[in-house]
């Protein structure tokens, strides 16, 4: 389902595309704040400027008819947005559900990040992977709660068999 | 016809104060935050996200506590600020299929693969008022038990294998989408278009359309295939990034209605469908939608169209509080121009009277 | 080309769009009057300064954009508009909501652009022309709404029976074709109610 387009950006082809999707889905999971924490912690950081000051605009989500058919509209979201350029080249984007400008830009820092070979190793361990563990745990807790509300039927055996 | 009246500043101004301080309310008693409306009053936001066609908590908990808790009123707030945005496009059709299970019901199969599960639902709740939570309250954790990975096919995808119900309309991935917030409605209108109505539409109009059908009034013979509720994952094909970016996941509820099977001499009988999809976990909403959307599939399906809910124009140009409180409350406007020559139109059908009264009485005598 | 050598689009993009939005409606009302914009933003070329911030302020999502062919041919204009703008190109000018026509004197015929519904005379295409001389050259007598008696403006247009074709729009009215000339950054509005005086 997920079409995944060329690249128009030269030094993105290095990185594969499913990788930055799978950051960027952590990431939007995320709150600002969590992001900001973790990227504080991997201390000075390459210099950037804007090619997309964060704008918030909206986004209209699509259904399928009877979940698996033709598209329809079902209404919109609010969504913010980011690109940037690190100094060295690498072209960063941030996208996410809401009005949080702020952690667009944020994610557009470690989209452009995760493709400088000097620092892809850091974000993807120190930033991505422990928000993934928190993400997963989270995830798992609830999981769980559903789970315990799932019906096991018996059936009441009448008579002699 | 409408004049423009002035003199009423100082009174309206003075007004928004009384409201600001009535929404207020008692200073003695803690003021509501947005995150208290977002969590505890979680399905009132959800039915303004859903109808206010807009997905933000956020935003809707402020437009329940600027409205007071008048609903269609903050629907109202957060349509008119959905028109200050720019829309950056529309996102890749959802996967329900995939979604992140919290309920899932079916009412035609016990043993579906995945399972009944109820999650946060009402049902079976005995409907007593329980006087524990007018006090402040601190309920039992949740009870927890293994986590499963069994997939949760949709039941109409388990019906679908056997030919037994009806496929769904396809499109081309690039085929175009219609936008009853761009384009003005037409009749008839295609399902599309119905189905973005409907998710829109007030859920009181929906429910008692999607109960008169129940009643007879365009009886479709509903079976409640399924209904689910979780996330689902967002992606929208960023024109500058060059792929489909995830923008994070939405919770939504879907209902698939198993309707009245029908056959023709060259085809097998089989089940119809209605469907239903909306923001949050909007149960009464989803499974009203999928009612009505079967319902205004009459014509489609060879059925008389003779039921106010079969009838799209009557559906459609109706479902939109909106627009309804729009109209019924301009009533409110200043119309003492059009009064005023009502006014003297029955005084002097009046006066006419009057003076042909004595005559006609004559006449009778 | 890649995104990273993309020319720049407003810096502030709420003041510059509301500034630019003036200026065109100013533009509109005063049919003939050069009116000059100030919102500066990158120029990809062949793009001059006045349509480039015409189409930050006025493009979106839901304005379809036919580009002709100079200013199709580099491509760079139409992934800058894509960038900034994020409207979709057509390659169809009676889909469009704008067109950029970079070569004025290959203007297509008119009728080939939307000229608007009866009901929605407001689903036109707007022409935006880049001309070589706004201000000096041929004279013409104008006359129509937001001009008190006739004006008279000068120009060097390319499309050297520009007015002879939009006398069309005296019998399409309330159709018909908005035009944008536009010089550097200096621009005049020949809306669809402008008629050109005949006789001296």
């Amino acid at each position: 389902m997920k079409t995944v387009q060329a690249e128009s950006s030269d030094q993105a082809a290095k990185l594969p595309v499913a990788r930055r999707q799978a950051a960027m889905a952590v990431l939007a999971a995320c709150e600002a704040a969590a992001i900001d924490a973790r990227l504080g912690d991997l201390g000075a950081l390459p210099a950037f400027t804007m090619l997309r000051e964060p704008e918030q605009g909206l986004v209209m989500l699509r259904g399928r008819v009877g979940g698996d058919g033709a598209a329809f509209n079902l209404g919109e979201a609010t969504v913010s947005r980011a690109a940037l350029r690190l100094a060295s080249g690498e072209v960063g984007f941030g996208y996410t559900l809401g009005r949080d400008r702020t952690k667009a830009r944020l994610i557009a820092l470690c989209d452009a990040l995760l493709q400088s070979a000097g620092h892809a190793a850091a974000i993807e361990t120190q930033v991505i992977a422990p928000l993934r563990a928190e993400l997963e745990a989270r995830r798992l807790e609830k999981a769980r709660q559903t789970a315990a509300t799932k019906v096991d039927f018996y059936t009441l055996v009448r008579g002699e068999g | 016809m409408y004049v423009a009246v002035k003199g009423g500043e100082r009174a309206i101004d003075n007004a928004h104060r009384l409201l600001a301080d009535t929404r207020r309310g008692d200073r003695a008693v803690p003021e509501l935050t947005l995150d208290q409306i977002s969590e505890q009053l979680a399905l009132g936001v959800d039915r303004v996200m859903s109808e206010g066609s807009l997905y933000d908590r956020e935003l809707a908990a402020l437009a329940i506590k600027q409205a007071r808790g008048d609903l269609i009123e903050a629907i109202f707030l957060v349509r008119a600020f959905r028109a200050t945005l720019p829309r950056f496009g529309a996102s890749e059709p959802v996967d329900t299929g995939a979604m992140a299970i919290q309920r899932r019901i079916s009412s035609t199969f016990k043993d579906i693969p995945g399972g009944q599960i109820l999650g946060p639902t009402f049902d079976y709740t005995h409907r007593l008022l329980d006087p524990q939570l007018a006090g402040s309250c601190d309920p039992a954790e949740p009870a927890s038990a293994e986590a499963s990975d069994a997939p949760t096919p949709r039941v109409t995808d388990i019906l679908r294998q056997d030919g037994l119900i009806e496929d769904s309309p396809v499109a081309a991935d690039d085929a175009p989408v219609g936008d009853l917030t761009r384009e003005p409605l037409n009749f008839p209108a295609d399902r599309d278009l119905r189905l973005q109505n409907l998710a829109r539409a007030d859920e009181g109009f929906l429910l008692a359309l999607g109960y008169s059908t129940q009643r007879g009034y365009g009886r479709n013979h509903p079976f409640a295939g399924e209904i689910r509720f979780g996330e689902v994952d967002v992606y929208f094909e960023a024109e500058d990034a060059g792929f489909a970016v995830p923008l994070g996941s939405i919770a939504l509820t879907e209902c698939q209605m198993v309707n009245q099977f029908k056959g023709s001499a060259t085809e097998a009988p089989r089940f119809t469908r209605g469907y239903g999809l909306a923001f949050g976990q909007s149960e009464r909403k989803a499974m009203s939608m999928a009612l009505v959307d079967r319902a205004l599939r009459a014509s489609e399906l060879g059925e008389d169209v003779k039921a106010p809910a079969q009838d799209e124009e009557f559906v459609m140009s109706h479902s939109d509080n909106v627009q309804a409180t729009g109209f019924v409350e301009h009533l409110k406007l200043p119309h003492y121009v059009d009064f005023q020559s009502e006014l003297g139109l029955l005084r002097k059908l009046r006066a006419d009277f009057e003076q042909a009264a004595p005559q006609m009485q004559e006449a009778a005598e | 080309m890649s995104i990273t050598e993309l020319a720049a689009g407003f810096a502030d993009p709420v003041l510059a769009s509301q500034s630019v939005f003036r200026t065109i409606m100013d533009a509109m009302a005063r049919p003939g009057s050069i009116q000059r914009i100030a919102a500066a933003s990158g120029t990809p070329s062949p793009l001059m300064r006045g349509s480039a911030a015409l189409a930050l302020a006025l493009f979106d999502h839901d304005t379809p954009i036919w580009l002709d062919k100079t200013m199709a041919e580099a491509g760079e204009v139409a992934r800058w508009l894509k960038f900034h703008t994020g409207a979709p190109l057509t390659s169809d000018p009676s889909a469009a909501s704008f067109a950029l026509i970079g070569a004025a004197d290959a203007l297509p015929s008119l009728d080939s652009f939307a000229l608007g519904t009866a009901e929605y005379p407001d689903r036109s295409t707007t022409l935006i022309i880049q001309v070589a001389g706004l201000g000096a050259g041929e004279a013409f007598r104008l006359q129509g709404p937001g001009i008190k008696g006739e004006t008279q403006f000068q120009a060097s247009l390319q499309t050297a029976d520009l007015f002879d074709r939009l006398a069309v729009n005296a019998t399409l009215f309330p159709r018909g074709i908005d035009v944008v000339l536009v010089d550097d950054d200096r621009i005049v509005a020949i809306p669809r109610t402008t008629r050109l005086v005949e006789g001296d």
